[in-house]
């Protein structure tokens, strides 16, 4: 079991971050793809039905090319296991030893895995799970058939996922329903330190005491659309935070032709997007420079983002467009973070249960659920999260063909 | 049926003496390879007219570059990257070569530099399957792949670390007899089971040390060998298989086990008429395994065989008698010609101090190429005098 790390002697210096080996074919990169959101796919060939791993160009059995990426229970059996004292890549030197396992699959291929600590029994029963490794590429982990006691302490799994726990967090904005959820979610996570931010600290908002009594949490000062302020709080709390959450959010309805002026749509810019991008510049390096930081080293990213930054939603036309501003800086974060070995999560939610998306009709995500999707993100070691059903059904329609979906919209 | 090798010389056994590292390029290596073939057959690089490569570490060059760095203007050229099986696949093309008239004398080279960086970058970029599925999984390289397979034998076929312990010993001790070897230190039983792990099971000793170096012969007829008065091995058998059992979920055997009766049908020679045994040794699990596919005993009884025989040059069953590249050290692609080269010299009188008692008929085979999961190269020959 996981233990709370000691106070770290600032004296001592921070081990600098290396990545697992991230080179990957392109074929590959479909494991990658199903890893970002969870899922555990394999190359099925539409002809023939064979599965097959490594992935390939065809088909192994009956020479296709029309194959597919298809989910998989990941139900297997160990056959060798091997624990590595030895490794010719910096990043496992730094870890050894470090635990593999040869699992053949249900389904057909034998796989190469790392394999989860508490799995004694060879031959047996696991379950393989594609992850994200920290260079950010997907990896297979071998698991327990079915989950044991602190599964997730496991000190070769913590380096796939991202749990909060034993972490310190910053919430940018603790005024709105999904801002206390949050804070909640991640006291029931386990986290050390929640610093919440709240943009007017002369109010007092509803829910602000109860969130202030909590023993984990420490209210700061924090307006994304105040360069300085954000400076501030970086330079005070920079080089402690292990995950970022930004849910500071202007959230405005209406698209152009309702509008006189651009102020509205500025101020979205300026905490959607600006606030992004100042929060990045400032706090961004400190990170980096913490990604291998120990047991609790810097791990994440998290932006919450809106289903809409994929297509617009005209009636919500320019937080539509704030937000898929925020979506492609984001990806460019993504890119900034990953020599550091920290994760960009980007949560994709459909319409939340809140003051304004009155007029949509339901279902509407709660902020309760909204913030629950984000834990489990971490702890899973998900990149991309598309929580609840209406942005799951965006999603799919997106995938199978964005232009449908843009004329769908526009009706 | 297929052609035989009648009138086939193997001839010239050429070990340029392995570093530890070295700052040269395989290229060098190469090229003293060729030199040394030339001064010890008296021929002149003009005769050279079939030349066959084998290297890792010649990139972004292959056997053409090398045709042109060396001034050479061979009529056969030939590329073979199949690491441990290269000799065999070398071998086996030259000779039909040499029989087709296509070449009068084929110089099969191999030989791999070892920069103090080569190695991890050799595995990094060996496959797209090892480089998408194996090697960001702890970098191990063939270390973690052979430590899965030397497990799940120990527990099929109840090994013991000292059964592959008594065949690294007396590898060891047929090492001290071959001057070129790198390991000069006699090594026992304990020393080997009180090593360093490295990749459970597998420790210090069961791994091979990556050098550099190169080894070399020619293949020619044997009225040509005769008129050079130089001394020859005639090859009388050989098979090669690449990718067998695919569909075995750990790999417990390779192409031999489809091939051996060809082999010995074509060498007409059983395996019990083997003066010696030139196996494959990267790890001591892979040695056990080709004992029992060439059908020197049954699968799984690669464990009884080890402690019925004793291995050394005088022993009941001679194996590996220059020391394998366990107690020799390996030199990339040079590996895959080791034991074939001490066949030569076992078969030609040339292996002084280690020298098989009456050795007739000697077996050499080769393996390699761990793609993903398991080494899918596979390949063996007979030679007699």
């Amino acid at each position: 079991m996981l233990e709370r790390p000691k106070r770290k002697n600032p004296v001592l210096r921070t081990r600098l971050p290396t990545l697992p080996p991230a080179a990957r074919s392109r074929i590959a990169l479909g494991l990658t793809a199903a890893a970002a959101l969870g899922r555990f796919e394999l190359q099925q060939c539409r002809d023939c039905g064979d599965v097959q791993y490594p992935p390939r160009e065809a088909c192994q059995r009956c020479l296709s090319i029309n194959i597919h990426w298809k989910l998989q229970s990941g139900d297997g059996e160990l056959l060798a296991d091997t624990m590595l004292h030895h490794s010719n890549d910096l990043f496992f030197r730094e870890r050894l030893p470090w635990r593999l396992g040869l699992v053949k699959l249900e389904r057909g291929p034998t796989v190469v895995a790392h394999l989860h600590g508490s799995i004694k029994q060879v031959p047996g029963k696991v379950t393989v799970r594609a992850m994200l490794d920290r260079a950010g590429q997907a990896v297979l982990v071998a698991l327990p058939e079915k989950e044991t006691p602190n599964m997730a302490d496991d000190r070769q799994l913590r380096e796939f996922t991202c749990d909060p726990k034993f972490r310190k967090v910053l919430i940018t904005d603790g005024k709105t329903s999904l801002g206390q959820s949050l804070v909640e979610a991640f006291v029931k996570a386990g986290a050390d330190l929640i610093w919440v931010g709240h943009a007017e600290p002369w109010k007092n908002f509803p829910g602000f005491q109860e969130i202030k009594s909590l023993q984990q949490v420490s209210l700061v000062p924090l307006d994304l659309t105040d360069s300085r302020n954000v400076r501030e709080v970086a330079a005070e709390i920079g080089g402690k935070v292990d995950i970022v959450v930004n849910n500071a959010e202007h959230h405005r309805a209406f698209g152009i032709g309702n509008r006189a002026g651009v102020e509205t749509a500025r101020a979205e810019m300026d905490v959607n997007y600006f606030g992004l991008l100042r929060l990045a510049q400032e706090l961004g390096p400190a990170m980096r420079s913490r990604g291998a930081d120990g047991q609790s080293s810097a791990v994440a990213w998290v932006n919450l983002l809106s289903i809409y930054a994929l297509a617009n939603f005209p009636p919500h036309g320019t937080f539509s467009a704030s937000k898929a501003a925020a979506h492609s800086l984001a990806q460019c974060l993504r890119a900034e973070m990953r020599p550091a070995g920290v994760r960009v999560v980007n949560v994709f939610p459909g319409p939340l249960d809140d003051e304004w998306n009155q007029l949509l009709p339901p279902p509407k995500l709660a902020p309760a659920a909204l913030a629950r999707a984000v834990i489990k993100a971490l702890q899973d070691g998900i990149e991309d999260v598309y929580p609840g059903n209406v942005a799951q059904e965006w999603l799919a329609r997106w995938r199978d063909n964005p232009k449908a979906l843009e004329k769908e919209l526009s009706s | 049926m297929r052609q035989d090798y009648a009138g086939v010389a193997v001839a010239v056994p050429v070990t340029v003496p392995y570093v530890r590292y070295s700052i040269r390029a395989a290229h060098w290596w190469l090229a003293r390879s060729l030199s040394d073939l030339l001064k010890i057959s008296s021929l002149k690089k003009a005769d050279i007219d079939g030349l066959s490569v084998s290297s890792f570490t010649l990139a972004p060059d292959t056997a053409i570059g090398l045709t042109q760095h060396l001034g050479l203007s061979p009529r056969w050229l030939d590329h073979v990257p199949y690491g441990g099986a290269s000799g065999i696949v070398a071998l086996r093309r030259a000779a039909r070569a040499v029989q087709a008239g296509d070449a009068q004398v084929v110089a099969c080279l191999a030989g791999d530099t070892n920069h103090v960086d080569s190695f991890r970058l050799t595995l990094a970029n060996f496959s797209q399957f090892a480089r998408d599925a194996v090697y960001p999984y702890g970098a191990g390289g063939p270390n973690a792949s052979f430590a899965f397979l030397t497990a799940y034998y120990m527990r099929s076929y109840g090994a013991t670390r000292e059964d592959f312990g008594k065949l690294c010993v007396a590898q060891r001790a047929n090492a001290l007899k071959f001057p070129h070897a790198l390991f000069k230190k006699p090594l026992s039983l304990d020393e080997y089971l009180s090593a360093r792990p490295i990749a459970d099971p597998l420790h210090l000793f069961d791994c091979v040390m990556p050098c550099a170096g190169a080894e070399a012969f020619l293949v020619l007829s044997s009225e040509r060998a005769e008129s050079l008065k130089i001394p020859f091995a005639r090859l009388l058998g050989t098979i090669e298989r690449h990718n067998a059992f695919p569909s075995d979920p750990v790999q417990m055997r390779a192409g031999w086990a489809l091939d051996k009766d060809e082999l010995y049908r074509q060498a007409g020679a059983a395996p019990s008429d083997m003066s010696f045994v030139q196996t494959y040794d990267d790890y001591p699990v892979i040695s056990l395994m080709q004992l029992e596919d060439l059908g020197f005993c049954g699968k799984g009884d690669g464990p009884g065989f080890v402690r019925r025989h004793s291995f050394t040059h005088d022993g009941t069953f001679p194996m590996n008698t220059s020391g394998g590249q366990l107690s020799v050290g390996q030199a990339g692609a040079a590996g895959g010609y080791l034991g074939l080269v001490e066949a030569i010299r076992q078969l030609t009188g040339q292996a002084p101090g280690r020298q098989v008692h009456e050795a007739t008929l000697g077996l050499v085979s080769g393996f390699g190429m761990i793609n993903y999961d398991r080494g899918i190269a596979s390949g063996a020959a007979i030679l007699g005098c």
